[in-house]
């Protein structure tokens, strides 16, 4: 057995998990590994601008290759900057590795310079955590915590080491296999369950399935698809399930939820057997939960069993992996037609589109999503802030893969936007990813434009310029007597703020400018910004009230559509 | 009808008696209590101790079914890495028991009566001094109660009571039976916030 310092060890070990990148930041107590990193070349290090930044790039990463990401900050203030993100991350089950550094052992609980306790403040955020004070348990404590990031439904972890712990000594020996006691996801749905759901499914006249995240990270959308075609079931997601089931899908019948498609809601609602896979069952998706479609009958198939039964009762519960049970189910199945049913939505559709966009001189933001849509071919990874451009990227642009669009959706994290994009472009050498950047979120974090030039990472930046906190405006005007109490926000000169970090930008102003823009944007090998300039008090419709349940989603009024 | 789950219909008993047993390791009791704290759910009372297996312990919970579905307490505490297994007695056959210290005001007038009260709950005198006694009692949360309730004319100058501790009845067990793998069970036991034999520096470096 070799010897190594605690730092080779947990670069080692990290690099055995298949890391390749770490985004981070140094301070005093991470020296001792930022000393040793360039021992290990195949470690690339990120140099963020902020820890903020640095969790949600790993995030980013995460998202768009399914692999864990891995963020590092030093202790004290590097760790409590990680912790918007990290909360991001958990409320998303997204596998991200925090690495953080602490104050020596000697010195622990004794309110040391830059002392945090960030193992306990990040316990109710992570999936769990640990503090090392031996190097000798730092390789199994990494695998452990990898394994836990990365299997069942995933998590962040944390892991905070203190400075001596880098700089002790340890034989150094990759344990063989992790066995917790206390940690064994279920996999394999029970037998019996998969039968009787597919019993409901067979006696179901209107049925309809909910896809959710899950779908996604248990890498099942060629199930689900399996399962809706035989028994020919129409598919909505969640938010965060948009891109789990093809969009152009003829049993894709969009999204619900507070600013899904209206005929979602409506279908989502007059179902009489609903199938969430791999979704929460989350009150922005089913709107207020006393009064969800009260008809229907729930199955419910997800890998963390306190899930199901949490927000509704269930008829089936099905615990396991999307991959394990999809398949399971579809056997069992009857091929079925529901022609009625599948009759009503699309009636529905047809008379309540949600997503036509209206004739305007203005420079409608739908208009500049669906644009991107056209000219990107939908093909590009789409990373969002919070707010409404999200909602539009949501809407107005067609998924077709997995992994395609990349959002804040439980924590709704503004500033997620760029650094996510950062992560996913390392992740996605070589492919086309847009940050759809809100005024109000890109001012969030658009310092990390300097990670972009370093880094030389083509990131297209898009904003979407309205000049408010335009969900709060929205908010102000129809639910707060428009009393516009800080909606409004001033912007720096966005171009010429990427031109001093030496990013190329680009203004536009009118509508018949967009296209242009955006093609000249792709055209550019290398990062870009476009400040569009969009219409100021455009709303994100349909929209289900705060509180309101999904029957009573509100499609766009027609003084709204008038402007 | 409504299926939502928050508005919770209750119709097993009130108070649910669960048996978590956990990894001992530094912060587990934290990692529980935080737990309950953020999902709203009230505990009326909490032990822990060591169990028959080294490197586990038992808490036992005694809680409010009406703060929250109790299915979905013992979910959320599965979800503890830490937790190995959950168990709820209160669905089973079980003996639940608690531990009382009572320090009540005596003189000469009532002690006899005092020893007679306690005679009858069979609680033993494990303390007397001129002017208080301190009587050790265990037994079930009723009759603890009622002794406590018997004390308060006298004056009752402490009470310390440990909380319920419960096991179900004949040769049905909550142990956990699978053995930590060595290379763990070495790791956690060197865990913990201090490391022994150092000393201080002057300053953090
Ligand atoms: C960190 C954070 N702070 C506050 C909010 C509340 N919030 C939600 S949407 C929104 C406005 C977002 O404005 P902008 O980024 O300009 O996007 P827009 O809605 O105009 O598209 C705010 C303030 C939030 N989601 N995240």
């Amino acid at each position: 057995m070799v010897n190594m310092t605690g730092s080779q060890i947990v670069l080692e070990s990290l690099q055995r998990e298949g890391v390749d990148t770490i985004f981070g930041y140094p301070g005093g107590v991470v020296l001792p590994l930022y000393d040793t990193l360039p021992e290990f070349p195949g470690i690339r290090h990120v140099l963020v601008r902020h820890e903020q930044a640095a969790a949600h790039m790993a995030d980013g990463y995460a998202r768009a290759s399914g692999r864990m990401g891995v963020c590092l900050g030093t202790s004290g203030p590097g760790a409590t900057n990680l912790v918007t993100g990290i909360c991001t991350s958990f409320m998303d089950s997204t596998p991200v590795f925090a690495l953080t550094g602490n104050v020596a052992r000697t010195l622990l609980g004794r309110d040391g310079f830059q002392e945090a306790d960030i193992t306990g403040i990040t316990q109710p955020i992570t999936k769990h955590n640990y503090l090392v004070m031996r190097a000798e348990n730092l390789a199994m404590t990494i695998r452990e915590a990898t394994h836990i990031a990365t299997t069942g439904r995933p998590g962040p972890v944390l892991v905070d080491v203190p400075k001596d712990v880098f700089q002790e000594e340890a034989p150094f020996e990759w344990p063989s296999e992790i066995n917790l006691r206390g940690y064994k996801p279920t996999v394999e749905g029970h037998a019996g369950m998969i039968r009787r759901a597919a019993k409901l499914i067979n006696e179901a006249e209107r049925p309809i399935i909910i896809a959710g995240h899950g779908v996604i990270w248990g890498d099942a959308g060629n199930e689900l698809v399996e399962l809706a075609e035989k028994a020919n079931i129409p598919v909505v997601t969640t938010f965060l399930g948009i891109s789990s089931f093809p969009e152009s899908h003829e049993l894709s019948y969009g999204w619900l939820g507070m600013h899904g498609m209206y005929y979602a809601n409506m279908a989502a609602d007059t179902a009489d057997l609903v199938i969430g896979v791999g979704m929460r069952f989350d009150d922005r998706a089913m709107g207020r939960f006393s009064d969800f479609n009260p008809n229907a009958k729930i199955i419910h198939i997800d890998i963390d069993p306190a899930e199901i039964g949490k927000n509704f009762q269930t008829a089936v519960p099905i615990v396991g992996h999307a991959k394990n049970v999809l398949p399971r189910l579809a056997a069992e199945v009857d091929a079925a037609e529901h022609p009625p049913w599948i009759r009503w939505i699309d009636k529905m559709r047809e008379d309540h589109p949600s997503l036509d966009i209206r004739e305007s001189r203005r420079m409608l933001p739908q208009y500049v999503m669906r644009t991107l849509y056209e000219e990107t071919g939908g093909d590009a990874t789409i990373a969002t802030g919070v707010g409404q451009h999200q909602m539009w990227a949501g809407q107005f642009y067609n998924y077709k893969r997995p992994r395609q669009l990349i959002s804040s959706g439980g924590l709704g994290t503004m500033g997620f936007e760029l650094p996510a994009a950062i992560g996913a472009q390392v992740a996605l050498p070589g492919q086309e990813v847009w940050a759809i950047c809100g005024d109000g979120g890109f001012q969030m974090t658009m310092q990390e434009m300097a990670v972009l030039v370093e880094e030389q990472l083509p990131v297209k930046i898009a904003i979407f310029n309205n000049g408010f906190l335009g969900m709060i405006r929205q908010w102000q005007q129809l639910f707060y007597d428009k009393n516009f109490s800080s909606a409004a926000i001033t912007q720096p000169d966005f171009c010429k703020i990427a031109d001093a970090y030496g990013i190329r930008a680009l203004r536009v102003e009118h509508k018949n400018e967009v296209a242009l823009a955006i093609k000249e944007a792709r055209a550019h090998k290398g990062p870009i910004l476009v400040d569009f300039q969009i219409d100021q008090e455009e709303n994100v419709w349909p929209m289900v009230p705060a509180g309101a349940a999904l029957s009573e989603t509100i499609e766009a009024p027609a003084e709204e559509m008038a402007r | 009808m409504s299926r939502e789950n928050g508005v919770h219909v209750n119709n097993g008993p009130r108070h649910h008696t669960v048996v978590a047993i956990v990894e001992d390791r530094p912060g587990v009791l934290m990692r529980v209590a935080s737990l309950f704290r953020r999902r709203g759910f009230n505990i009326d009372s909490l032990t822990v101790g060591p169990t028959e297996s080294e490197g586990l312990s038992r808490i036992t919970m005694l809680v409010d079914g009406e703060s929250a579905p109790i299915e979905q307490v013992e979910k959320q505490l599965y979800k503890l890495i830490d937790v190995v297994k959950v168990s709820n007695l209160s669905q089973e056959d079980m003996l639940a028991r608690e531990l009382a210290l009572i320090k009540v005001r005596a003189n000469n007038l009532n002690r006899h009566e005092i020893l007679e009260i306690a005679q009858v709950f069979r609680a033993d005198v494990v303390d007397v001094a001129t002017n208080s006694l301190i009587l050790q009692v265990t037994g079930d949360e009723d009759k603890i109660d009622g002794l406590v309730k018997m004390c308060e004319p006298y004056g009752i100058r402490e009470l310390s009571r440990t909380g319920r501790i419960a096991m179900v009845r004949g040769a049905k067990s909550t142990t956990v039976h699978e053995a930590e793998p060595a290379a763990i069970a070495r790791i956690h036991s060197t865990q913990g916030r201090r490391i022994e034999g150092r000393e201080l520096p002057f300053s953090s470096d």
